[in-house]
């Protein structure tokens, strides 16, 4: 059961019984007045998308779908494929489903598939990848203090704003809900 | 390093942010304010329907320093100003953190009108110290002309303009904050400062009923590219008046499920004393934001509830 005020981007939901991930997500309270929690819900299974504004006493069922562990294979025109690693079985995502998800993924790695019955509707990222960093300027050193930043690629092509101290051929750790720089990792 | 990183990029907001603390500073000690501080940690709260308290262990973190600040008026200190830190549970966005900073301030003898002119004078003189002339730009590149006078729209105006409904109709369907916050809000502020005033009277817990118009508060909000930065009231200093609307906001609470606070006896025994005065609550970060160009209150502290 989740509360209105656990509402937030990407946030799975089931109302009248269909699963519904929240796409965009606004807190709004005039001072003085109620908390408002401003969503737009997608339907997962058809894609319709509609607005709607819920209250903090408004509660929700958790969406009743199963995750499967299932290696990314290859993508074609608009297809992602994915194969279960023990029964070999593959399933297909198209890009409107895997969404922004393609950004924060490399072929051969584990990504857990959604499923709503047997109809697989999407990908659960974890909430940070490791990637490597295919593109950036180099350091010019003591640039540090000026909280500059610098725009970096990573291996899946994703660009974003990254410290000047980071340079190419590192791994740097991404948060894949704000699409953010964390941390560098050091191996 | 990369928290000194995350940190060294906010350098300019921070330094922005302490440029208007202290011109906010010099521009009420020029007029003969008195800056006062008042306790963080009180007993009692201001029972409002929809501000929750967090619980220091079994007194409370204030929602704001109101009260004490009353009980000074009443005792006879004429004008008062606190830069304060206020703290709301359950409020994080992109224009909220649970704990945050206010301005206020109160004058005796002012009404909510002499404190729209008030808040122009601050700005104004604010944005004159940043070097700003009377143009602020926000984050997304657009112009607020701080010329004076500013925009003065009333509630039911406003409701006119922007919406199907009337403001009685929409608090009789408890749709009052919605539609506020949804239709309305979004176009106030833009292109000059707007006040948006007298409200319905459910909607004033703590403000006096208009003189000429009893079934409005003498309440406003400043509006400045579309974001609510204060809120104003000229003050009710009827302690049965008072105690009676404390009751209702109770009654909604309780029926909410939510804490009930206790009665604020001293500050309600404080009230047959207090002046004919008017007094405001400002978002400081807020202020700030529209200063330093930043489009979320998290660019504007040093730190966030989640980085600590």
């Amino acid at each position: 059961m989740y509360e209105a005020s656990d509402l937030r981007k990407n946030l799975k939901i089931q109302i009248d019984g269909e699963p519904y991930v929240v796409t965009d997500f606004q807190f709004v309270k005039p001072g003085k007045g109620q908390a408002l929690y401003r969503c737009k819900l997608k339907n997962m299974i058809t894609g319709s998308q509609f607005e709607r504004t819920f209250r903090s006493v408004d509660s929700f069922d958790e969406a009743d779908l199963q995750e499967k562990k299932m290696q990314y294979l290859y993508s074609e025109e608009n297809k992602y494929c994915f194969m279960d690693n023990e029964t070999f079985e593959q399933v297909y995502l198209t890009a409107g489903q895997v969404a922004e998800a393609a950004d924060f993924m490399v072929e051969n790695v584990d990504v857990d598939i959604l499923f709503f019955g047997d109809k697989p509707l999407g990908i659960t990222l974890p909430n940070f990848v490791d990637l490597t960093v295919t593109k950036a300027d180099p350091w010019v050193k003591g640039d540090t203090a000026a909280g500059n930043a610098k725009p970096v690629v990573v291996e899946t092509g994703y660009q974003l704003q990254a410290p000047p101290f980071v340079e190419e051929g590192e791994k740097i750790r991404i948060d894949t809900r704000t699409g953010q720089y964390v941390t560098r990792i050091k191996d | 390093m990369d928290e000194q990183w995350r940190l060294a990029r906010k350098s300019e907001a921070l330094r922005i942010r302490s440029a208007v603390i202290q011109a906010v500073r010099l521009f009420f000690i020029d007029r003969d304010f008195l800056e006062v501080e008042t306790p963080l940690r009180i007993p009692e709260i201001a029972p409002e329907a929809h501000i929750e308290a967090p619980a220091s262990e079994n007194w409370y973190l204030q929602t704001s320093p109101e009260l004490c600040m009353k009980r000074l008026l009443a005792a006879g200190y004429p004008r008062l100003f606190q830069v304060a830190r206020c703290f709301r549970k359950n409020e994080r966005g992109q224009l909220h953190l649970p704990e945050f900073t206010m301005l206020e301030w109160y004058e005796k003898g002012a009404c909510y009108l002499d404190l729209m002119e008030r808040c122009e004078d601050l700005i104004g003189f604010i944005a004159e110290k940043l070097d700003r002339g009377d143009v602020l730009v926000t984050a997304e590149g657009r112009r607020i002309s701080l010329e004076k006078p500013w925009e003065r729209l009333s509630v039911t105006e406003a409701f006119r303009r922007y919406t199907s409904l009337t403001p009685e109709e929409a608090v009789a369907r408890d749709r009052f904050d919605e539609v506020i916050g949804f239709e309305i809000e979004p176009n106030l502020g833009r292109g000059r400062p707007t006040f948006l005033y007298d409200y319905p009277v459910s909607l004033g817990s703590l403000a006096r009923l208009k003189r000429d118009d009893l079934s409005v508060a003498e309440r406003f909000e400043l509006y400045l590219d579309g974001i609510e930065l204060a809120n104003a009231f000229s003050e009710l200093n009827d302690e049965v008046e008072q105690g009676r609307r404390f009751e209702k906001e109770q009654q909604r609470r309780s029926t909410a499920g939510v804490t009930v606070y206790r009665e604020p006896e001293r500050f309600l025994a404080a009230l047959p004393l207090l002046p004919d005065s008017a007094g405001i609550a400002l978002g400081l970060d807020r202020l700030v934001m529209l200063f330093a160009g930043s489009s979320r209150i998290d660019d504007v502290v040093a730190f966030t509830p989640e980085m600590l």
